[in-house]
């Protein structure tokens, strides 16, 4: 990655069974965040630590850190020729029973009849594949999912069944970190982080952040090189 | 053991019924030995026994439409030996069939299986031909499969080949497709190849009619120190003829792969396109089975095993 600092004094705490936000402008480091919690390859050395349920994770391998109950929801999910929507979702799931992968199909407003026997490939459409890979993740019941812009490249009817298994996932005692630069996006969140230039630069209920977002984000010519007096203390 | 002993356990070790309902044609060949034969209205099948090995004729009738798949299996369950097949098939005008045939060599330490095929479709017929092969885990198998094919106007071909379960041993697969004005021909190769396993591949199709399509499918994955060699020749020469070769080929640890596609055209109507791609597994496509809690290992098979399904 050269010499130029992959973010840099990022410190942000995640309360469990919550639904976060990381807004912020392009190149702040949002998708990089999420895979550096997640230890993607290319994303691995860093100072610092990581530490979840109270132990670092700083050296596990993706799968390990996946063990514990840690995710990643993909901007733009990998497609898989030949792989079907069965052996996919069977992969991560707890109950791998065919009754239960029926059931996370039709959560994300599929028909099991007729994706089950899919391959998770280009024939999908943007939208279908993103509503498989929340399907997935639903699967795995995991104890943080991370949501790298999980509204990108998709219908409306797709980002309401997104917006629901957020909203599942939450109920279902998850913790949610959502990835975006989106306001709609944001408003699902409890609590957020503003990211600009590696640093997080407000935090607080959605309605600060997302009002500060707004007005002073928005129209910023200083991306990526914040003015300190506007930071939180 | 005895002929339902004997059948038994082939159709065991590919994991299928060895009971088929009276509807349903089947025929039963170990080694040199046609254990058993069941007909339905308009096939005729006529097997020879010779020293090392089988003859054998199919003809499906003309305008006989045979809805349910044939099922052959081929095998041989000692160790060692040799199994010769000579087929001559031959599907008349306006006729319908297809076969599944399953060849298990489950126990294989030295073992020969050499095929030799002759495939005529006729006019505006249908054919398919499912090939599957359960090999055991020592890999001690020679697979010489020789086909060719000669499809007559109108007549839709589709052959699929599979080897991914067991070792491959050598495999060295040679078809030959001739196809006529209007002829439809899918030709696919499914492989995974490990330990030392050496697969060749060589599949030639000559669109010589009008309006002829033919599809040259590889997917072949090679772990180990395995490698394979596959060329995929699709020539055009009439107006209106349309095909597309594609091959790939994944390559994990110390194994080696390579690919030639060859396309000609000789008719300036006539259209060819190829695709083959060589490589390792996409991380992208690992990182995501990883982020779901599979290690590298299983990650890398599960995604081996999608590209290698039939689609």
């Amino acid at each position: 990655m050269g010499n130029k600092a992959i973010l840099n004094n990022v410190s942000m705490e995640l309360w469990p069974g919550y639904v976060h936000a990381v807004v912020g402008p392009n190149g702040a480091g949002k998708s990089t965040l999420a895979s550096t919690i997640m230890g993607l390859s290319g994303y691995t050395h860093f100072t610092g630590d990581i530490r979840f349920d109270g132990k670092s994770i700083r050296g596990l391998s993706i799968d390990k850190r996946a063990k514990k109950g840690i995710t990643l929801a993909w901007q733009e999910p990998a497609r898989f020729e030949g792989l079907t929507i069965n052996s996919f979702l069977r992969a991560g799931a707890r109950d791998k029973s065919i009754k239960n992968i029926s059931n996370l199909i039709e959560l994300v407003g599929l028909s099991p009849d007729e994706y089950i026997n899919r391959a998770v490939d280009t024939t999908l459409s943007g939208g279908e594949r993103k509503r498989i890979e929340l399907a997935s993740i639903l699967g795995m019941k995991p104890k943080l999912v991370i949501m790298d812009e999980p509204d990108s490249g998709i219908d409306v009817e797709a980002l309401n069944r997104i917006f629901d298994a957020i909203r599942a996932l939450r109920e279902n005692g998850s913790t949610v970190l959502l990835i975006t630069h989106s306001m709609t996006v944001l408003e699902k969140a409890d609590h957020a982080f503003l990211l600009c230039d590696g640093k997080i630069f407000k935090k607080g209920s959605i309605e600060k952040v997302s009002a500060f977002y707004a007005d002073e984000c928005a129209s910023c010519d200083h991306k990526n090189k914040p003015i300190p007096e506007y930071a939180d203390e | 053991m005895n002929k339902d002993e004997l059948i038994k356990k082939m159709y065991d070790s590919i994991g299928e019924p060895h009971k088929h309902g009276p509807d349903v044609a089947h025929v039963e060949i170990h080694q040199n030995k046609v254990l058993g034969i069941h007909l339905v209205d308009g096939l005729h099948i006529d097997a020879k026994e010779v020293e090392d090995g089988i003859e054998v004729e199919i003809v499906v009738e003309k305008n006989a439409k045979i809805e349910k798949p044939i099922k052959i299996c081929f095998g041989m369950i000692p160790k060692t030996g040799i199994q010769r097949i000579n087929i001559y098939t031959r599907i008349e005008e306006n006729a319908k069939a297809g076969i599944i045939a399953s060849c298990t060599f489950p126990f294989a330490e030295d073992i020969h299986h050499i095929m030799d095929s002759e495939i005529t479709v006729g006019k505006n017929a249908e054919y398919a031909y499912i090939e599957r092969h359960v090999h055991g885990p020592k890999g001690g198998v020679t697979l010489m499969p020789k086909t060719k094919v000669s499809l007559k106007e109108g007549a839709k071909f589709r052959t699929d080949f599979e080897l991914v379960k067991g070792m491959v041993g050598k495999l060295d697969i040679d078809y030959e497709a001739i196809c006529g004005a209007r002829s439809i021909l899918e030709m696919t190769a499914r492989v995974s190849g490990r330990g030392y396993d050496t697969i060749n591949i060589n599949e030639k199709a000559l669109l010589e009619g009008e309006d002829a399509r033919g599809v040259l499918t590889s997917k072949i994955a090679v772990r180990g120190h395995a490698q394979a060699f596959v060329r995929n020749t699709l020539i055009a020469k009439a107006a209106g003829a349309r095909g597309h070769v594609d091959c790939k080929e994944i390559v994990q640890d110390h194994a080696f792969a390579k690919a030639i596609p060859v396309v000609e055209v000789l008719h300036p109507k006539a259209h060819i396109t190829h695709e083959a791609a060589i490589g390792s597994v996409d991380s992208k496509q690992l990182e995501t089975i990883m982020a779901r809690g599979l290690s590298e290992d299983d990650a890398t098979d599960l995604i081996i095993n999608g590209l290698l399904n039939p689609q």
